[in-house]
């Protein structure tokens, strides 16, 4: 059997009297692209959080490249191989773009260890960075400030930052949000072309986007996972058309 | 970058000729006061620079590093006593005395303001915002508390020191070389904190002033990073107190005082927090207002107050900003 970047076992976490996370189980496979969808409320974030090491779940296992990371702080899971993107752009704002991605490539590299050498010189970082950019079609904006930057150009750099780690499971969350149709084919385009060098989780409103990426689609609903398969069978599923699907226009 | 100097470092080069220049005439006119004068600028804006680095870089704004300024002026003012007296600090298990050389007392300025600040920052760093600044200003009491009750050391009166402590080569009693010694140590401190902010560890740092969340979530924990920017903070701080205490011959639990430790944020402020050079330039316009105004006014604390509302007002990258323009990330 192969074994998952990702495993998450009977994972539960409330808010109070509010079952955030109830008893997910969930996995993702080495090239494989898992889509996680749900209406506003389900949970999503809060199974996020619980993955990248912001939140600890109540109970629950969560198991990332074999090793059970579930007591793990943020930087340690990410130094092991997890990439992210937030939902809202989070970046260091004041710098340029190509020190945003810097910034991602020198914590691979070797962390907050070096105090002498100024980074600006620093070739190997520089051209990696550039490397990446270079990737997400952000080259000609290298030297600009993040805070110059479009919305849609944020959300290339969130990408651009998660690949630098060079993960081995991405967790996207919504990547696609606030991008225009001509933005969201593009990033499309590029997570297909990405997935055999990480495996991904993602989170995305953007239906298209989902069932043109997914290998799998799971469907959160009150913090439970009502249905898992194909986008095919996610499609076919009335429970899924109930929960969720059905609100759209089709 | 490349050969063209910025505006930024032409004003900083003028602001470093400028303070070197004025004991440098004074000493010529036979004016020790103003030397003593440049010695005090040169000091404050040391401990400036400390903070600097923890408030303008690491975003940490810390309301207790009288603490630390303190502490390197009691272990000028105790190795003094000790070697006036010829007795010892400690005698067991290992006998440490005072000291009359001046590196040595530096040294243990570092490391004492360093290792309180590991203590002090591994509890506040646990915090954010108002919290951090009302539990270093706790801390910064409680050592203050501390010093007022410690009557072998003056208690409330605080300890004389009746020679200043010596260098191998240089005079140190001489008012200009003193000077001399503090400006080469703030040239150095500069020199090290700009090296510091532009390394690896310093776009960590300014990462996690921006965003701790993005930081972690790239495999570098913000914790360690800001604890040992604190530590090193301090550590200039404390060697800022050593040197003050030496020039003014006496260390008192004022140096511990809160007012103090909002002093030193105010050198930060008024002279562009974050910028290399506004610790300088703001302990510089300090000790001229206080100087000039206070010679002719004994409420120059009022014309001090409304410079520093104007510059948070008015202009945000203090006197730095106002000479030098917006600061330049890349």
């Amino acid at each position: 059997m192969i074994e998952p970047l990702l495993k998450l076992d009977g994972l539960h976490k409330a808010f109070g009297a509010l079952k955030a996370t109830d008893g997910v189980d969930l996995t993702v496979l080495p090239g494989e692209i898992h889509a996680l969808i749900g209406p506003n409320g389900a949970g999503k974030s809060t199974l996020i959080a619980e993955i990248a090491g912001g939140l600890a779940p109540d109970a629950g296992r969560v198991t990332l490249l074999g090793q059970d990371v579930t007591g793990w702080p943020v930087a340690r899971r990410a130094r092991l191989g997890l990439g992210r993107s937030f939902q809202v752009s989070s970046l260091a704002m004041e710098f340029s773009v190509l020190r945003n991605v810097m910034l991602a490539v020198q914590a691979r590299q070797s962390g907050a260890r070096g105090f002498w050498a100024p980074v600006r010189r620093d070739e190997r970082l520089r051209s990696e960075a550039l490397g990446v950019l270079d990737r997400v079609g952000l080259t000609p904006r290298a030297g600009d400030p993040v805070s110059a930057l479009s919305h849609g150009e944020r959300r290339l750099l969130e990408v651009a930052m998660a690949l630098a780690l060079r993960p081995r499971l991405l967790l996207l969350d919504e990547p696609m949000a606030g991008l225009g149709p001509e933005g969201t084919r593009e990033l499309t385009a590029f997570l297909a072309t990405l997935k055999h060098e990480a495996g991904m989780l993602l989170v995305e409103h953007d239906m298209d986007a989902v069932f043109a990426l997914a290998d799998r689609i799971s469907v959160l609903v009150y913090g439970r996972i009502i249905a898992s398969g194909t986008a095919a069978e996610i499609r076919a599923s009335a429970a899924v058309r109930d929960a969720y699907l059905g609100d759209r226009p089709c | 970058m490349g050969p063209n100097f910025s505006r930024e470092s032409v004003v900083n080069a003028v602001l470093a000729l400028a303070l070197l220049a004025a004991p440098l005439v004074a000493a010529a006119l036979d004016e020790p006061f103003y030397v003593a004068l440049a010695s005090r600028v040169a000091i404050l804006a040391l401990a400036g620079v400390g903070l600097n680095l923890a408030l303008g870089t690491g975003g940490m704004v810390s309301f207790g590093h009288a603490a630390f300024f303190g502490l390197g002026g009691y272990v000028a003012g105790v190795a003094a006593l000790h070697a006036f007296e010829g007795s010892a600090f400690l005698a067991w298990p290992v006998e440490i005395g005072g000291s009359e050389s001046m590196p040595v007392i530096w040294l243990a300025a570092l490391v004492a303001s360093g290792v309180v600040a590991l203590a002090i920052g591994a509890v506040s760093l646990r915090t954010s915002g108002v919290y951090f600044i009302m539990i270093t200003l706790a801390f910064a009491q409680m050592i203050y508390y501390f010093a007022v009750s410690l009557p072998t050391y003056g208690g409330e009166d605080g300890l004389s020191i009746y020679l200043r402590s010596t260098l191998p080569l240089i005079d140190s009693g001489d008012p200009l070389s003193f000077f001399l010694v503090c400006y080469a140590l703030l040239l150095l401190a500069l020199f090290l904190a700009q090296r510091l902010v532009d390394s690896r560890f310093g776009a960590a740092l300014q990462c996690a002033r921006m965003n701790p969340e993005r930081l972690a979530t790239l495999g570098i924990a913000p914790y360690p990073v800001k604890l040992t920017a604190f530590a090193l903070s301090a550590m200039a701080t404390g060697l800022a107190g050593a040197l003050f205490a030496e020039l003014n011959g006496f260390v008192s639990p004022a140096m511990l005082s809160w007012q103090r430790s909002g002093e030193i944020i105010v050198f930060v402020i008024l002279g562009g927090v974050g910028r290399l050079f506004g610790p300088l330039a703001g302990a510089a316009l300090f000790i001229l207002l206080e100087a000039f105004v206070g010679g002719w006014t004994d409420r120059w604390q009022l014309v001090l107050g409304l410079v520093l509302l104007a510059v948070v007002l008015f202009a945000r990258g203090g006197v730095i900003g106002l000479l030098a323009g917006r600061a330049r990330h890349d």
